[in-house]
C-alpha cells in the first residue's frame, strides 16, 4: 500500500514538511482543525481552548487511563484563513522542548480530495532530532498493555 | 538502548555529519579526512572514534594505511528513526479521515 503521509526531513535542517492527500472535500479537512469535538477525536487529547483566529490562542491536555494529565500543549494562531491556511506556534509545557513554528497549507485537490501541508519549523536542527526521536522514545518506553490500548483507540 | 543514543548524539556534531557525509562516496584515511577540515587531527581522530565507535564507520586494513568507510546497515537505522513519528501523523490522519466521512460536505 502506498504511503499516504509522508515526511520530507532533511539532513541538517531545521525544519521537516508533512503531507498528506485526503479522500475529503476541502470543507471536511478543514473542519477537522476547527472544530473542538472533532479534533479531540483525532489528535486524541482534550482540547481545552482553540480560538480559530488571528491572535487567537489554543491549548490541549492529554490524559492517561486514569484521568491524570500527562502532556499539556499550548500556542497562538498567527493566520487563520479558512480552508486556506493556518500558521500557529506549538509548546509543550514543563518540558526542555522549545517553542516550534507551523505553517498549514489545506488545499482542493478534486470536488473529493484535499491535501494539507504542514511544515514544522524548531529552533535548531538539535531540536527538531530531539522532537523526531519523541514517538520513537514513547514507542520503547510505553509499558506493552499501554501501547496495546492505544492501538485499540486507533483502530 | 544506550547504543542507540549515542548513534544520535553521534550524528548531532556538525562535524561529525561533515565526515559522514564525506565518506558518503569514498574510502578515506584518517589523513585524508582531517585534510578536508580546518579542526585539529587530534579533535578529527577523536570524532572518528566516536563515529567508529557507535558502528556509524568501519574501519578497513588495506596495505599499512587504515581507511575508513560507512556503515550502510548503521545509517539505514538512523533514517528509520523518522518511521515512528511518520507513523504517528498516518495513524492521526487515517482517524481523521475515518471521522470526516461521516460529515456531509456543505458543497
Amino acid at each position: 500500500m502506498e504511503r499516504k503521509t509522508k515526511i520530507n526531513a532533511e539532513n541538517g535542517r531545521q525544519d521537516l514538511v508533512i503531507t498528506r492527500e485526503f479522500e475529503l472535500p476541502l470543507d471536511l479537512l478543514f473542519r477537522a482543525y476547527v472544530e473542538p469535538e472533532i479534533v479531540e477525536q483525532w489528535m486524541n487529547t482534550k482540547v481545552v481552548k482553540l480560538e480559530s483566529k488571528p491572535h487567537g490562542a489554543w491549548a490541549f491536555e492529554t490524559s492517561d487511563q486514569q484521568g491524570n494529565v500527562i502532556l499539556r500543549m499550548n500556542g497562538v494562531i498567527h493566520e487563520f484563513v479558512p480552508e486556506q491556511k493556518i500558521t500557529r506556534t506549538f509548546q509543550m509545557e514543563n518540558t526542555p522542548y522549545p517553542v516550534q513554528l507551523e505553517f498549514l497549507v489545506f488545499e482542493s485537490l478534486t470536488a473529493e480530495t484535499s491535501k494539507v501541508t504542514m511544515q514544522i519549523v524548531y529552533k535548531s536542527p538539535e531540536d527538531r532530532e530531539a522532537a523526531l526521536k519523541l514517538p520513537f522514545a514513547a514507542g520503547i518506553n510505553m509499558a506493552h498493555n499501554r501501547l496495546e490500548q492505544v492501538v485499540k483507540q486507533l483502530i | 538502548m544506550n547504543l542507540r543514543r549515542d548513534v544520535f548524539q553521534a550524528i548531532a556534531d556538525p562535524t561529525r555529519r561533515a565526515i559522514l557525509l564525506l565518506l558518503a562516496s569514498q574510502s578515506l584515511t584518517a589523513g585524508a579526512i582531517a585534510s578536508n577540515f580546518d579542526t585539529a587531527r587530534p579533535t578529527v581522530s577523536k570524532h572518528l572514534a566516536i563515529l567508529t565507535e557507535c558502528e556509524l564507520l568501519k574501519q578497513e586494513q588495506t596495505g599499512r594505511e587504515i581507511y575508513y568507510h560507512l556503515n550502510p546497515n548503521k545509517m539505514k537505522e538512523i533514517a528509520d528513526f523518522i518511521e515512528p513519528f511518520r507513523q504517528m501523523w498516518d495513524d492521526r490522519f487515517n482517524k481523521l479521515e475515518s471521522i470526516m466521512k461521516n460529515y456531509q460536505s456543505k458543497k
